[in-house]
C-alpha cells in the first residue's frame, strides 16, 4: 500500500468525531487531528513502527489514533478502553469509515495485566494517556506502565513536559530506554466548563521507550 | 471483533479462576470485512496465537475445512492455507454473541462488534 502523505492523513483525521459528554474522571478530550496526524506520520516514516504491525491504542478513547494507525498501514490494531460511551463513538467512527482492521475491546487494562495474554504480544504501543492531574495522579505513569508490559518492541506516549525526569526514573526501573522524540505545546479546548479561559496551552513531549530490554 | 482479537481473551482475572482460557464463543451475527492480504504479517501473529483456539473459532464459524486441525511447519510455507487464515483472523468479524468462561460460565457479552470484559468488584 503507498503510504499516505500526512496532509491526508491530517483530512482524514478531521473527519473523526469526537467526545459528545467528556468524562471529567476520565480526563477525557480527543487528541487533535493534527496531533495525531504529525504523531503517527512520524512514528512510521522516521522508526517504521506502524506499517504491517500489530498496533496496540491504550485508552483509545474515540479512536483518533487507532484510526491513523490503520491509515498508515497497521495489519491490526485494538484499541482498550473502559468507558462505554467513548466505545459507542470508536465504533460508529470506524464502522462509517469503513477501517476493516480495527478492534476495541472494553476493559479495565490497569488490573491484572499480568493475566493478560496480549502481554509482550504487540509489535507497537500508542497513547495519549490521561495527563494524571486533576483527582488522577500518577495515570499517566499507570497507563505508561501497562503500554511497556504489553509491547515487545515500541511505546509512543504524550506526557506533559514537567514529568520528564520522573519519566526517566520510573523507565530506568523498568529497563527500558526513553528518548522525547518531539515536543508540542498542546491546545486543550475548553473541554470542560471549569476551564475559565478559553483555552489552555501545555507544554507536551512525544516519547519512544525502546521495551526490547524491558524488565517488566 | 475479529477472530485474532479473540484467540488472546481469557477469563483468568476472576478470582479461583485458573486458566479461564480459551473462551466459549458463540456468535449470533457475523459479518465479513475485507483486509488487504499479508502473508508476512499473518506468519509473524501465528506464533503468537493457540492453535488449538484458532481451529476452535474455525469451527464455531463454519471455516474449519479451510484450517488444518494441528499446527505445522508446512503451514507458513503455504501460501493457499495463509490466505486462508488471513480471511478468518482478519476478515471474519464478529457483531453480536458472547463469550464464556470455561470455569465459571460467567457470560461476557459482545455487542456491536465489542467484547466487554469489564468485571465487577465483587469478582476480582
Amino acid at each position: 500500500m503507498a503510504r499516505m502523505k500526512l496532509r491526508k492523513l491530517e483530512e482524514y483525521l478531521q473527519g473523526v468525531e469526537g467526545f459528545e459528554y467528556p468524562k471529567i474522571e476520565y480526563e477525557q478530550y480527543v487528541t487533535p487531528s493534527h496531533i495525531a496526524s504529525c504523531m503517527v506520520y512520524e512514528i512510521q516514516t522516521k522508526f517504521d513502527d506502524i506499517e504491517n504491525k500489530m498496533v496496540c491504542d491504550l485508552g483509545s478513547g474515540c479512536g483518533m489514533l487507532s484510526i491513523a494507525s490503520f491509515l498508515l498501514g497497521a495489519n491490526l490494531t485494538i484499541g482498550f478502553e473502559l468507558d462505554i460511551d467513548a466505545i459507542d463513538i470508536f465504533r460508529r467512527n470506524v464502522t462509517e469509515m469503513e477501517l476493516p482492521s480495527v478492534d476495541c475491546i472494553q476493559c479495565d487494562v490497569l488490573k491484572d495485566i499480568e493475566n493478560s495474554r496480549f502481554v509482550n504480544n504487540f509489535d507497537t504501543v500508542i497513547l495519549n494517556p490521561p495527563f494524571g492531574t486533576k483527582n488522577n495522579t500518577g495515570m499517566d505513569i499507570r497507563f505508561l506502565e501497562a503500554a511497556v508490559q504489553l509491547s515487545n518492541n515500541s511505546v509512543y506516549s504524550l506526557h506533559k513536559t514537567s514529568t520528564r525526569d520522573f519519566i526517566r526514573r520510573r523507565a530506568s526501573e523498568w529497563g527500558v530506554k526513553p528518548e522525547v522524540v518531539a515536543k508540542l505545546r498542546y491546545n486543550l479546548e475548553s473541554s470542560y466548563k471549569f476551564h475559565k479561559q478559553k483555552s489552555v496551552d501545555i507544554e507536551v513531549d512525544v516519547w519512544k521507550v525502546d521495551v526490547s530490554d524491558k524488565e517488566i | 471483533m475479529k477472530l485474532s482479537t479473540y484467540n488472546f481473551l481469557t477469563s483468568k482475572s476472576i478470582r479461583g479462576v485458573k486458566v479461564g482460557y480459551p473462551l466459549k464463543l458463540v456468535v449470533s451475527k457475523q459479518d465479513e470485512v475485507e483486509a488487504e492480504f499479508n502473508p508476512t504479517f499473518i506468519e509473524r501473529l501465528l506464533p503468537k496465537l493457540e492453535w488449538s483456539t484458532v481451529y476452535l473459532s474455525a469451527e464455531v464459524v463454519g471455516l474449519q475445512e479451510d484450517i488444518p486441525k494441528e499446527f505445522s511447519d508446512d503451514i507458513v510455507s503455504n501460501q493457499d492455507v495463509l490466505q486462508k487464515l488471513h480471511h478468518l483472523l482478519l476478515e471474519v468479524d464478529i457483531l453480536e454473541g458472547q463469550l464464556e468462561c470455561p470455569e465459571t460460565g460467567r457470560v461476557f457479552p459482545i455487542k456491536d462488534g465489542i467484547p466487554n470484559m469489564l468485571l465487577n468488584e465483587d469478582e476480582v
